[in-house]
């Protein structure tokens, strides 16, 4: 009896979720497998069908040892990748908190804040760059000025000018984080706060030691999302290239496969060391 | 006599004014002074565009002229109209997001439902595979996919979007998946087991009860697919060939649009040039659709996480 109750649900539970086996099947797992067997191929589009013939690691060594544009521009994308993330997700947790202050007013920056999500699109990014509205007026003649060099070590320097340079990315690419780390705040217990107030704990020391180790599953969330974001959206640069090399009938598809594993492992290396970076703080409460 | 300061005064106006667990006075607008600083930088590329797409070609040679035009000019709008052939783009966007959204929304919820409600074998291993699809960057896929649509004479037409959100593999569908899963999961089942013992039976429960208590996640994430949908450019180049446009993807091609258009006009000389004012116009007629959806929508997206319980109870 309790069997074919539980027998039952399973299969009713299956009639639900079907549809995602079959979709998961064809269009995720058929054209992972397909496009890693491609990138030991060399593939021909020809009139007759698609012709592969087995070539080994040929197409990544190809694209990792003689295809120079390809090996810098992964290897920019993962240096620029490593460092602006963790730049969003703390930009995104400032603005949370500030935004968890009780202020009359404050629903119009969250929409404000969260606009750019709606509006940002590859073309339209690229627009606002490309005639100049991406970049505060004076900043430009600060730079341009070189006097940020004069006055700081040249490290800072660099950072300051990547800052500058990159700050519509770090905006505009951190509402869905604001979001999620501000979801996360308003779930603390202001009870807790007046306890340790009571206990004599500075507002500074209970955002260590109450705030942020709160916030750890927030963290881990806005770092995978954020490595996401930043490598699929359309202006980044390594996209270009496999798009590119899809169409370039010199390499095949086979090349351009290869292209697609690299940049797919290359984001996962990416989102395992910041996680990894990210775990010592959190482990120790 | 000296003065001297009641400690406990000191101690009061320290309270009212930096606060200790209320925030005080002076921290306010500390905070107020920060958010309207972040709010102008926010905004700022958007006021950029908005006053440069109204400016004539002597106001942007013209120095005095920097944030106000002197005069509406329309005339850049005209242009970039033409140029990305605005109203016949803007119907077939609306088409290649609103339908790609309801599709991939509906496919999500049934989806969730299945995972948030029925224990079968592999279930846990079944859910973490779909969250873990987010992870997956569609270049990874699009080959073969572009590959299989081509065979099925799919390529150009809507379908080559339709049938993968239909499936629960459409532009990030783990995560939408995930929110119905969350939602019904918070839905109390009592409900639910009620109708059971009055002899409804499964899909009729999900269909009457369930979906009608899930109109907040059904909004959320149609807005959300909608607008993905919407900005989406690589696999709309990619899939829908030529054959359908968006507004991102005519702006992509602005300028080489523009050239044909104009290149042979005898007016090039007098102000027919692409200039950055024609280029703000073309930016912010793209925008505008998305702007006017989320004056209307925007606490739907602005709420968005704590009304689909996405982070977990």
């Amino acid at each position: 009896m309790r069997r074919g109750y539980r027998r039952r649900e399973a299969l009713v539970g299956l009639s639900f979720v079907w549809i995602w086996i079959a979709g998961f099947l064809i269009f995720t797992c058929y054209p992972l497998v397909r496009t890693l067997m491609f990138s030991f191929s060399d593939v021909r589009v020809t009139a007759e069908g698609i012709k592969t013939a087995y070539i080994g690691w040929e197409n990544y060594r190809k694209a990792l040892f003689l295809d120079v544009e390809f090996g810098d521009t992964v290897a920019g994308y993962f240096a620029e990748t490593l460092v602006i993330v963790p730049i969003i997700v703390v930009f995104a947790f400032i603005v949370a908190l500030l935004l968890n202050v009780k202020l009359p007013g404050r629903g119009v920056f969250r929409t404000i804040y969260f606009l750019p999500v709606v509006i940002t699109s590859g073309p339209v990014i690229k627009q606002l760059m490309d005639q100049g509205a991406a970049t505060l007026p004076g900043i430009q003649d600060m730079l341009a000025a070189g006097r940020l060099y004069e006055t700081m070590p040249e490290f800072a320097a660099d950072l300051i000018t990547f800052l500058l340079g990159s700050f519509i990315t770090i905006l505009w690419f951190s509402g869905v984080q604001i979001l999620i780390f501000l979801a996360g705040l308003q779930k603390l217990d202001p009870a807790i706060y007046e306890a340790a107030s009571i206990d004599g704990a500075s507002r500074w020391e209970s955002f260590w030691k109450l705030t942020l180790p709160s916030m750890n599953a927030m963290i881990v969330v806005n770092i995978v999302y954020t490595v996401i974001m930043q490598s699929v959206f359309a202006l980044n640069p390594v996209i270009g290239l496999i798009q590119d090399a899809m169409y370039d009938p010199r390499h095949g598809l086979g090349y351009a496969a290869a292209l697609a594993w690299i940049y797919f492992l290359v984001m996962l290396a990416i989102m395992g060391i910041l996680l990894l970076a990210a775990r010592p703080r959190m482990s120790n409460r | 006599m000296k003065f001297r300061l009641n400690p406990y005064a000191l101690d009061r106006a320290k309270r009212i004014l930096w606060g200790r667990t209320e925030e005080g006075v002076v921290y306010k607008l500390l905070v107020y002074f920060l958010l309207v600083l972040i709010g102008f930088v926010y905004l700022y590329p958007l006021f950029y565009m908005v006053t440069y797409s109204f400016m004539d070609t002597e106001d942007l040679i013209n120095p005095l002229v920097t944030y106000i035009p002197s005069g509406f000019y329309l005339d850049n709008f005209a242009q970039a109209a033409r140029v990305m052939d605005f109203f016949r783009t803007l119907g077939e966007n609306l088409l290649v997001s609103f339908a790609p959204a309801i599709v991939q929304t509906a496919a999500a919820a049934v989806i969730g439902y299945g995972f948030a409600r029925f224990r079968f074998p592999g279930r846990t291993v079944l859910f973490a595979l779909a969250l873990a699809t987010i992870v997956i960057p569609p270049q990874v896929t699009m080959i073969p996919q572009f590959l299989m649509f081509r065979d099925l004479g799919l390529i150009g037409s809507i379908f080559s979007y339709l049938i993968p959100a239909a499936l629960g593999q459409g532009l990030k569908s783990g995560l939408f998946i995930l929110i119905f899963f969350q939602f019904f999961r918070s839905i109390p089942k009592a409900l639910e087991e009620a109708a059971q013992i009055d002899g409804a039976g499964p899909y009729r429960i999900f269909a009457v009860i369930s979906v009608p208590m899930a109109v907040p996640a059904f909004i959320i994430s149609f807005l959300f697919s909608m607008v993905w949908y919407w900005n989406e450019t690589l696999l709309a180049a990619l899939y829908l060939g030529g054959n359908l446009s968006t507004l991102p993807l005519e702006l992509q091609n602005f300028a080489a649009s523009f050239q044909r258009m104009f290149a042979g006009d005898p007016n090039a000389q007098t102000g027919r040039n692409l200039n950055e004012a024609i280029h703000m116009a073309g930016t912010f007629l793209n925008i505008i659709p998305l702007l006017v959806i989320y004056f209307f929508t925007q606490r739907w997206f602005t709420e968005s996480i704590e009304r689909s319980g996405i982070t977990g109870e």
